[in-house]
């Protein structure tokens, strides 16, 4: 993956500019850095694990506005702000906390939007632990970072209250038409950035519902609806147009939709193809692609099934196979919807899982089991083919793979039969092979990933973009941001080089 | 959302639901589908596009009236719209030249078949036309499947129509009276299809079956409509939903498609008591 090291100079002269201004000078000098250093951190208040894990409603309460200046007072206003470094879009941390100290909110929200569309959902999903608070300076000093996420979930919850949401300049209409395909979070992220400078925003999105894996995949007790909805709401309100049910490719592809006029595309459409274990009896009922039982339960409500009409399979001994944010949000569900047993299945160890540590630490907290060093072989069913029992081989870790974890290795005659009768398969996705199948000049990689130039996130067609999953099969929300910020960046500057089209669009001719 | 331009019922169980959706009917191939939710509420099933209109910007679907979905189609009147209409999905039936074409349609599936018998007439093809109808009066269409096919059969219990058996006895009357079929294909219920498949089994005559597995998205993402052909893992949605018949793992199929037989009661019977207290 392409992290560059070096802050740009870009961002080093807007942190600058910040950092210097007087009342930052002043704010710095009201408490000494060993008064700050001696704050604790402010604890997020959540849910009692015995009470939330049996419904849907979020479990971080979200920390109050005494506690976030408190904690804002923890933040050093460093110089060189590492954290900036460490967060993929370059949000000015440093400005948007120094903001909160102060108490100006609406303030420090604004801050924040000059770089972050979507902060209500990054402050709950972002692993900060591996980005801006693992290289807080803070956390270098006292091992204990500022807790940037919550701060930042703070002020975008805060406005949210408020409801005097902040509309940010938009500048007059360009002419320029973009389309963009997928509306999970790098395809809102492009569309936000871009229609803010002035040009006609299309979302194309294949489901009934925006947001992408944040609506369909990570549920409603980590990731509240409503957030989701008040972000595309926004979006609306500044003007773009999204365009539900619409599969490009299918609906029409990408080719028919360059012969509509548009001068620009962002191809945003994510990891969406299950992988599967491919061993005997994997298509039993009960098995579950992740995807699926996230869709039956998050984007279809399964849950308050028969008041909605999708089912899901309840299980009552229910595994979970895989290790990551997909894997523990699909075994707290199945905990959520009265399984006796929840059980994560995960072929390596602890320390390898690749989820939030905030998700584990929830998830054993709710009850959940955890089978390490196990992998299962095959699926049993019963008379009626519903699975009822699977084998599995147990594992030891061996040298280090092209990742740099150790591999896990099966131990010979280790076999042992574990009964379940619900099965989710979370080891990952591969991205839609849907655009690359009917856009055949698309350039893609040997996953299955559209290739970019990644700096510019361009492909191989001119005034095409891509970004977020697509790109780089399943990786968080932040990245997909990232890619985001850079595609439109990019596409501005392309859109500003190419002069406007003369041909005129079906639509315009009426 | 998607405007109701007509629903109206053919027959006893059987609806025509006309939807406007002017993108879809631009772009549709026979053999391909639609994912259809009747309401805020409701599930994403899957119909076959029986008809469309480019000019009026329609597609047109036959269902037959079976569960909670179905039964709220079956409500809908000029004017409502529906919160998901999303299409065309699958893969087109393939058309090409084969000779002698024998469709065999039964229930929504003499509909379902009707826009691939005139693409393959189209083609060039002997259209044989053999549909399954319980009583005759349950027979729709048949002027539309006549004007396509060269030869036109109905398989009903009554007397009514030529003739009076269950369709896989009269598939192999058709097939030797014929002598020289090419290709046959089947749409409609699983059992339908699955008979149909296996009384050509044994003459070697390649037999095209339209797949129904439960499906969530119809895009290819979840896996809920996978069926095994050949060995093979394959997703319904995007790798059919039309397969090889004789390569079919039926047995699993069958069970698939019960997998919320319990649920699927359940919801009818609290519907049904919610909406008619
Ligand atoms: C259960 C789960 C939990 C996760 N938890 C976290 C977490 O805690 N923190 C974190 O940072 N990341 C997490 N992730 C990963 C993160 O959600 C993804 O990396 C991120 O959503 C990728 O964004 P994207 O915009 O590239 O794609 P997606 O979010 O996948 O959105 C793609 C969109 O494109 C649409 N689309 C696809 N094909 C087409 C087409 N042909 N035409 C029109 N539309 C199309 C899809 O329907 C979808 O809405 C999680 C993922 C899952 C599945
Ligand atoms: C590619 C395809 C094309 C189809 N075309 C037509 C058509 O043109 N006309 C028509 O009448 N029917 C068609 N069907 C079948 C139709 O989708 C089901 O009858 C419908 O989903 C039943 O929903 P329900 O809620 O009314 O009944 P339910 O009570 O939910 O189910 C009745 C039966 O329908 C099947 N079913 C249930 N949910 C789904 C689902 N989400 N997807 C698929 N099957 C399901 C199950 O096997 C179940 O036993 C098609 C199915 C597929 C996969
Ligand atoms: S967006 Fe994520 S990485 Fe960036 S500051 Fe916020 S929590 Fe940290
Ligand atoms: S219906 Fe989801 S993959 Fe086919």
């Amino acid at each position: 993956m392409a992290e560059k090291k070096e802050m740009p100079q870009e961002l080093k002269e807007r942190l600058k500019a910040e950092f210097n201004l007087e009342w930052r000078k002043k704010l710095r000098k009201s408490i000494p850095i060993k008064e700050r250093m001696k704050i604790s951190r402010q604890k997020m208040p959540e849910r009692e694990a015995e009470e939330r894990n049996k419904d849907f409603y979020e479990v971080n309460l979200g920390i109050k506005a005494k506690a976030a200046m408190k904690e804002a007072q923890r933040c050093l206003d460093c110089a060189n702000p590492k954290c900036v470094m460490g967060c993929p879009v370059g949000i000015d941390i440093p400005a948007f906390i120094k903001l909160i100290e102060i108490g100006d909110f609406p303030g420090s929200i604004q801050k924040m939007k000059e770089t972050n569309s979507l902060p209500a959902i990054c402050g709950r999903v972002c692993p900060q632990e591996t980005q801006c608070e693992a290289v807080c300076n803070l956390k270098k000093a006292t091992g204990v970072p500022v807790a940037i996420g919550n701060l930042e979930r703070f002020i975008a919850d805060y406005e949210k209250l408020k409801g005097e949401v902040y509309i940010p300049p938009i500048l007059p209409p360009t002419g320029k038409k973009v389309a963009i395909i997928g509306a999970g979070p790098a395809g809102l992220t492009v569309a936000g950035d871009l229609v803010k400078q002035g040009h006609k925003i299309t979302i194309y999105e294949a489901l009934h519902l925006a947001g992408g894996v944040l609506v369909y995949g990570i549920p409603e007790f980590r990731l509240p609806k409503s957030i989701l909805q008040a972000e595309v709401e926004y979006l609306e309100k500044l003007g773009v147009e999204l365009k539900l049910n619409f599969v490009v490719g299918l609906t029409a592809t990408l080719d028919d939709l360059k012969n509509e006029g548009y001068d620009a595309f962002f191809i945003g459409t994510g990891a969406g193809l299950p992988n599967f274990m491919r061993i005997p009896g994997e298509n039993l009922i009960g098995i579950y692609s992740a995807n699926e039982y996230l869709t039956r339960v998050n984007l279809m409500r399964a849950y308050d099934f028969p008041e909605y009409d999708t089912p899901v399979y309840l299980g009552k001994k229910a595994a979970v196979l895989g290790g990551g944010n997909v894997a523990m949000d699909s075994v707290r569900i199945a905990q959520r919807l009265g399984a006796e047993s929840a059980t994560i299945v995960y072929r390596r160890s602890r320390v390898e899982m690749p989820a939030r540590v905030e998700e584990v630490h929830h998830a054993e907290e709710e009850g959940i089991k955890f089978h390490f060093l196990t992998t299962p072989t095959k699926f049993i069913g019963d008379e009626n083919g519903r699975v009822k029992a699977m084998e599995c081989l147990r594992m030891e870790l061996g040298e280090p793979d092209s990742s740099g974890r150790r591999r896990p290795v099966p131990i010979e005659g280790s076999e042992f039969i574990m009964e379940v009768d619900l099965v989710v398969v979370a080891i990952g996705n591969s991205p839609n092979p849907l655009i690359p199948k009917t856009t055949p000049q698309l350039t893609v990689g040997k996953w299955g990933n559209v290739e970019v130039d990644w700096d510019t996130m361009a492909t191989n067609i001119e005034g095409v973009y891509a970004g977020g999953d697509i790109i780089r099969g399943g990786a968080t929300v932040i990245l997909a941001m990232g890619d985001a910020r850079v595609a439109a960046r990019e596409i501005d500057k392309y859109l500003k080089k190419t002069k406007r089209k003369t041909r005129t669009t079906k639509k315009e001719k009426k | 959302m998607a405007k109701i331009l007509r629903r109206e019922r053919l027959v006893p169980n059987i609806h025509l639901l006309e939807v406007h959706a002017p993108e879809i009917a631009c772009k549709c191939q026979p053999g391909q589908f639609v994912i259809i939710m009747p309401d805020e509420r409701g599930e994403r099933i899957p119909l076959t596009i029986a008809d469309w209109d480019k000019k009026k910007g329609s597609i047109t679907s036959i269902f037959m009236v079976v569960g909670t979905s179905t039964h709220k189609l079956s409500l809908l009147n000029t004017g409502d719209e529906v919160p998901v209409f999303v299409g065309p999905l699958g893969m087109p039936s393939k058309v090409e030249k084969y000779g002698t074409v024998l469709c065999t349609g039964g229930c929504f599936g003499i509909a379902a078949i009707y826009p691939v018998a005139r693409a393959l007439k189209e083609a060039g093809n002997k259209i044989i036309t053999l549909l399954d109808a319980k009583a005759s009066y349950l027979l729709y269409w048949e002027d539309k499947l006549k004007a396509v096919s060269d030869k036109f059969f109905v398989a009903s219990r009554d007397s009514y129509y030529n003739c009076k058996d269950y369709i896989p006895h009269v598939i192999s009357n058709v097939i030797k009276e014929e002598k020289k079929i090419d290709r046959v294909i089947s749409i409609g219920c699983t059992y339908l299809i699955y008979t149909c498949s296996e009384a050509t089994r044994s003459l070697g005559i390649k037999t095209i079956v339209s797949l129904n597995p439960i499906m969530v998205d119809g895009t290819g993402m979840c896996g809920a409509c996978r069926v095994t052909v050949d060995g093979k893992t394959k997703f319904a949605c995007v790798d059919g939903p039309d397969f090889d018949g004789h390569l079919v793992d039926w047995e699993e199929l069958f069970s698939r498609r019960k997998a919320y037989f319990e649920d699927e009661i359940q919801s009818l019977n609290f519907w049904e008591k919610k909406t008619f207290p």
